[in-house]
């Protein structure tokens, strides 16, 4: 395997400060691979390619955090229509509205400062 | 586990160190040495037979290096596998295999956490995940409670039904003298609890206690000359399937399935010859999980199976019989202390909570976030 010169995750984050979900496809396994990384988990290829989600998925599971202090707030899991899960949130709802099976749709946020942008959701317009 | 011969190794010797909120200053390396030295009683062998170390910690990265600086001995063999709350399930396969390939004789897997005392985010480090720890899960609770959403989703599993594991662990600890929680638990106080991460309320969720203990294996030869009745360990099998709750395949189906089948198969038995579970709840939808993959119910059907007092004293399966990480002592990595109750029942040394039949019992560890999955299935010498 060469050297690399650019890291899977400044890769990724690089997609998102352009407002793009990416994830990786493994031609050898013929599915997408998530979270970003040098080896495709299913077959040991080093040969993965990056290409950019409709950033349409659906809800596989969500929980409401209810933290010591402040109100709590939903953390789901989504699955891309591509073929691949990641862990997100579903804004402008109320977190007890998030439901499994909902359709949602990519938005970056931006947390500003340090802070890497991150890919959250909003429920698709019925 | 493939290769390991069935009944080869026994445990022979077991104890808990102190429990629940131990003396202020108490080290978990000075909790290891206390249950090293209560379990070497338990059997009649003193430190200087022991030549094989095994111990896995939050509170200590290489925990096996202080376990032999503090003991004072050189074994031949050291074992330190570091897979969660499961890590001693899977030490006993490797014990099981060292003895048996003659690496060592006498092994002693250790375990302390002060997590209480020393409180929970100094007890154990923090990891930041770029892809999950944005969203500030509180983990390892919300990882549990997605599982749990998802069953539910999936299977019309009830927030009662959860309640019910939390109930019957409840009643199973008011008979353990050693037990932290023995307050009557209804239903109804579970659901109306301080809500942690939806479904799973603070009553769903194991105790933070301190804790710790030690057993101690050896030959199935050795065994029999020892001070009491040997716990064969008849069976092993692990299934990890993932880190990250992001990677689980399916939130609904854990490596319990594999480690189970495993185990089975070594052991020769099926669910419906093992006399009673001690499983890691460490959340009330882990016992609904494991059954079901163990195979004591169908996928899907564990909600109900947990239900009406089935795994409570009295009930038809005997789950969790000190009263488990839910209301007995869950020291951050809980899985030693169900291998310390699986012997004690099988020697049927339980007192009040003692089950009847008591000649095989499935042991079986989680760690992680539904991580890593390792059952050992232990029996008596009639099994044999």
């Amino acid at each position: 395997m060469p050297s690399e010169t650019t890291s899977p995750l400044a890769t990724y984050n690089a997609h998102l400060e352009k407002g793009e979900l990416a994830y990786q496809f493994s031609p050898a396994a013929n599915r997408a691979v998530f979270f970003p990384r040098v080896l495709c988990p299913y077959t040991g290829s080093d040969r993965l390619e990056w290409r950019v989600s409709s950033g349409r998925g659906t809800v596989y599971a969500t929980t409401i955090v209810h933290p010591a202090e402040g109100q709590p707030f939903n953390v789901a899991l989504i699955d891309c229509d591509e073929g691949f899960r990641l862990m997100s949130r579903v804004e402008e709802v109320p977190p007890e509205q998030v439901k499994i099976g909902m359709r949602v749709k990519f938005r970056v946020h931006k947390p500003g400062g340090e802070e890497a942008p991150i890919p959250v959701f909003t429920p698709e317009a019925p | 586990m493939d290769g390991l011969k069935r009944g080869a190794a026994a445990i022979v010797g077991v104890a808990e160190s102190d429990l629940g909120q131990v003396a202020e200053g108490l080290s978990p390396m000075d909790l290891v040495a206390q249950g090293t030295q209560r379990a070497l009683a338990d059997c009649g062998l003193t430190l200087k037979d022991v030549d094989g170390l095994f111990c896995a910690m939050t509170q200590q990265r290489m925990s096996i290096n202080g376990m032999i600086e503090y003991l004072g001995i050189q074994p031949k063999f050291i074992g330190s596998s570091m897979t969660g709350g499961s890590s001693f399930e899977f030490h006993v396969a490797q014990a099981a295999a060292a003895i048996e390939a003659g690496l060592c004789n006498v092994a002693v897997i250790g375990y302390g956490s002060t997590q209480r005392s020393v409180g929970r985010r100094q007890a154990s480090a923090r990891e930041f995940n770029p892809y999950e720890t944005p969203y500030n899960p509180f983990f390892p609770s919300s990882a549990y409670a997605l599982a749990a959403s998802r069953h539910m989703h999936q299977y019309g599993t009830t927030r009662e039904q959860l309640a019910e594991v939390a109930v019957a662990a409840r009643k199973w600890a008011q008979l353990n003298p050693v037990a932290w929680e023995k307050k009557p638990l209804t239903v109804e106080d579970v659901l109306k609890a301080r809500m942690i991460s939806h479904p799973l309320s603070v009553r769903d969720c194991c105790l933070v206690t301190d804790g710790g203990g030690a057993i101690v294996m050896t030959s199935a030869a050795r065994a029999k000359s020892l001070k009491k009745a040997p716990a064969y360990v008849l069976g092993c099998g692990h299934g990890i399937t993932h880190m990250n709750i992001t990677s689980m395949p399916d939130l609904t189906v854990t490596g319990a399935k594999a480690s189970g089948e495993t185990a089975y198969k070594m052991a020769n038995l099926g669910p419906k010859d093992c006399d009673m579970v001690q499983l890691y709840d460490a959340f009330t939808i882990n016992t609904i999980l494991f059954l079901e993959d163990l195979g004591f119910c169908p996928k899907g059907e564990g909600g109900a199976f947990v239900s009406g007092g089935n795994i409570a004293p009295g009930g038809g399966l005997p789950v969790n019989t000190n009263g488990g990480g839910l209301s007995y002592c869950h020291p951050g990595m809980y899985g030693l202390l169900i291998l310390i109750e699986g012997v004690r029942q099988l020697r049927g040394e339980c007192g009040a909570r003692q089950v009847k039949k008591h000649d095989v019992a499935m042991v079986h560890g989680n760690g992680g976030v539904l991580s890593a999955q390792a059952s050992v299935i232990l029996g008596t010498a009639a099994t044999l």
